[in-house]
């Protein structure tokens, strides 16, 4: 007779359902990583100049990281050396013309590739009220809606497109948040980006629409290295959801992005991302590395900047969204969940960083391990000095599938005024034998079972999700447990 | 509709049933009652399936099919309902959501059609009068936070909604006081019907005041030593277990 611990163990099999590739012809550069490359970048960008000296700066503060003490090690992850040289760092979708001006003119098989994805470009087909950047490796293949938002001045198109017709905005925003110099893979990601959206709210608009990008990874061993950047003037709002996929390959690939946020007074950013990198097999061959360092500064007073998470795919998973509370009475938010089945890795969590007068901050993470997955959450909760009156709450609950996974939790407190308050609240459960056998004996089956069980456990994050969204994100849930019962 | 053979069950190695007989016809409510060890809950759990029960030997028919090979929520399916002594809390998920998915399994098991979220909480605001319960249970989750009474009326209404054949309630009526235990037996009592048995265990003779039981079964030490009418459990209640221990041969 099978036991219960056998059966939470089996689930997880279930076909990664993005693994297909797009045959498309792609204009890549050659492997490595040089001066040239930069250049060579910089140069099909069309950028001007401080653009160019920028990368040019981060790719020699690159070189002496790579050469001192390369990668981050402190976090919970394990992976063989990345050989920086293998990566193609430029690949685009070949086009007739220098770019897309409309839909007409994107290749119909990357309409299509968008399509399987369940990513209509077409706006008329578009469920109402979402814009969507698609990125394509390293190139954004069309923004919709774009028209609608230009008539309230909101702008909404790729990094490149606003290189070339905001360089004002770009020049002073980008790196005002994640500098060039901030770790190693957001230095790389300076010196190499390719492509990424661009989001500007002037001042006191409210965005009536979901703005959203879909990233997606297609020529083998490339990096995707994608930069966004969103600016909030006073008193605007927007709600921002990510997307991401990428074939199934045997290899490990490079995902290195940087997202940085920027809320003026009164300002409000909604943050929401769905992450479902290829993960790789069961064995823990192929699948991506996602080092991202995403990152919002509540400049203005009161402002608002909210950070939710679902991360189911990816290898590894590296990513601390955070929030730097600059304004007084800013309001920063984390909510999380992270998956990890089979051999995935995830060390995520977020850094809330305290400044201005009676700054308040929530965390509330999430994490799910199955298989031989291992989650790791590490945050910082920091209060200056200058922060009177600050609070912050943090829950951090862990849930284990079987008994070969892992749960982490590292929370670092560092609190340098006193009249600021701090809780922590943690836990760790098992989804037990006894919720299993309850839920059976009343005809649900087992694996039906642990993806509501889970999905229980996630309320609490969902909830914060757009809805299109959160339907996405359960379902996904459950396709990325699948298996993991049988 | 129920027939258990010679029935041996173990737990962790430690066998607790040793070779139980009973048989259970359409319409029939029985009371199994014993003290505690004797093997009532393992009794309840080895017919609902619960995988760390191991069946060493004997055989259980329901519906003249084998039951002791099938899933858990086969069983479910097939119409047998536990109500649980100790019922689970699942955070984030609510009554209703847990409910409808479990009546949809089952109906689609039946060949009916599933029903949607609003024919499911038409059905379910009538079934929630029987057990006097607010609406606002629906949508809190599961068991979290519920009074002992709540958890228990909670079962029944469960019970209500999925309109089993064979109903096993496992010491529905411990921790219960005596407004909720009439609340319960109400429940339980507007289930009756023809073609649905039920099987009621408890410790106490408190229950049967409310659920009058067509037969009375004393369970010791794993094996039914004595049955009779209701009349065997007013017997149990003036002259304790000890009698019928003495009278079973058995070790007190």
């Amino acid at each position: 007779m099978p036991t219960n611990s056998n059966t939470i163990e089996a689930l997880a099999n279930r076909e990664y359902k993005y693994g297909f590739v797009t045959d498309i012809e792609a204009e890549t550069a050659p492997r490595g990583l040089n001066e040239d490359i930069v250049r060579l970048i910089s140069a099909k960008k069309n950028e001007p100049r401080f653009m160019l000296e920028w990368r040019l700066k981060a790719y020699r503060q690159w070189v002496k990281l790579e050469r001192s003490e390369a990668e981050p090690t402190w976090s919970n992850i394990h992976y063989p050396p990345i050989d920086y040289q293998d990566i193609i760092y430029y690949a685009a979708p070949k086009q007739p013309t220098e770019g897309p001006k409309s839909l007409d003119e994107v290749d119909p098989k990357l309409l299509e590739t968008f399509a399987k994805l369940g990513i209509s470009l077409e706006e008329q087909k578009r469920l109402s009220g979402v814009a969507v950047d698609a990125v394509f490796d390293s190139v954004s293949v069309a923004t919709t809606f774009k028209k609608k938002l230009s008539e309230l001045g909101i702008i909404f198109c790729s990094f490149s497109e606003a290189v070339q017709n905001h360089p004002e905005l770009i020049e002073k925003y980008l790196g005002s948040v994640v500098p060039y110099t901030d770790n190693f893979f957001a230095t790389l990601n300076s010196a190499v980006f390719t492509d990424g959206s661009f989001c500007y709210i002037p001042k006191g608009v409210r965005c009536p629409m979901e703005l959203s990008t879909y990233f997606r990874i297609n020529t083998a061993d490339t990096g995707q290295f994608e930069r966004t950047l969103i600016v909030a003037e006073a008193g605007s709002y927007v709600s921002y959801l990510e997307g991401c996929t990428a074939p199934r390959r045997d290899t490990n690939q490079l995902h290195a992005a940087v997202v940085e946020l920027i809320a003026l007074d009164d300002a409000e950013i909604k943050y929401s991302t769905v992450q479902n990198w290829y993960p790789g097999d069961k064995e823990g061959k192929g699948g991506i590395y996602n080092f991202v360092t995403k990152r919002g500064k509540c400049l203005g007073r009161n402002s608002k900047i909210s950070w939710t998470q679902v991360e189911t795919g990816s290898a590894i998973t590296w990513k601390y969204p955070s929030c730097i509370l600059l304004g007084d009475n800013s309001i920063g938010e984390f909510y999380s969940v992270a998956l990890t089945n089979n051999y995935q890795q995830a060390d995520t969590g977020t850094k809330m960083i305290h400044i201005g007068k009676n700054t308040r901050s929530t965390i509330i993470s999430k994490g799910i391990s199955a298989g031989h997955g291992q989650n790791t959450y590490r945050g910082l909760v920091k209060i200056l000095k200058s922060a009177t009156g600050a609070r912050n709450y943090s829950q951090c609950d862990s849930l284990l599938l079987g008994d070969k996974c892992g749960a982490h939790t590292f929370p670092y407190l560092e609190v340098t005024n006193r009249a600021a308050q701090v809780e922590h609240e943690a836990s760790t459960s098992k989804i037990g034998e006894d919720q299993l056998f309850y839920c059976r004996q009343r005809g649900i089956s087992a694996e039906d079972a642990v993806s509501m069980i889970v999905n229980g456990f996630c309320k609490q994050v969902f909830r914060e999700l757009p809805m299109e969204f959160a339907v996405e994100a359960q379902k996904l849930l459950g396709v990325s447990l699948e298996g993991s019962v049988g | 509709m129920l027939v258990i053979e010679d029935l041996h069950a173990s737990v962790n190695g430690a066998e607790i049933l040793r070779g139980l007989d009973l048989e259970v016809r359409a319409g029939e409510v029985h009371a199994v009652m014993g003290p505690n060890g004797s093997g009532k809950s393992t009794l309840a759990n080895v017919l609902a399936g619960r995988e760390s029960y191991e069946v060493t030997r004997g055989r259980v028919l329901f519906e003249g099919r084998d039951l002791l090979p099938m899933s858990p929520e086969a069983r479910a399916c097939e119409g047998i309902f536990l109500a649980f002594q100790y019922p689970v809390e699942i955070p984030g998920v609510s009554t209703a959501y847990f409910l409808k998915a479990g009546l949809n399994a089952i109906r689609k098991h039946r060949g009916l059609e599933e029903l949607d979220a609003i024919d499911f909480l038409a059905m379910a605001k009538e079934k929630l009068k029987i057990v006097e319960m607010e609406q606002s249970l629906m949508t809190r989750a599961l068991n979290e936070g519920f009074s002992g009474g709540e958890k228990k009326r909670n079962e029944i209404f469960q019970m209500v909604v999925l309109d089993p054949r064979l109903a096993i309630l496992d010491e529905t009526d411990s921790g219960l006081d005596i407004d909720a235990l009439k609340i319960v037996a109400d429940g339980v009592n507007a289930l009756r019907s023809p073609d649905r048995a039920m099987i009621v265990i408890t410790h106490y003779q408190r229950l049967l005041n409310y659920i009058v039981p067509d037969h009375v079964h004393v369970l010791l030490n794993g094996r039914i030593v004595r049955s009779g009418g209701k009349g065997l459990a007013l017997d149990l209640e003036e002259r304790g277990y000890d009698w019928v221990k003495a009278d079973a041969g058995a070790p007190a």
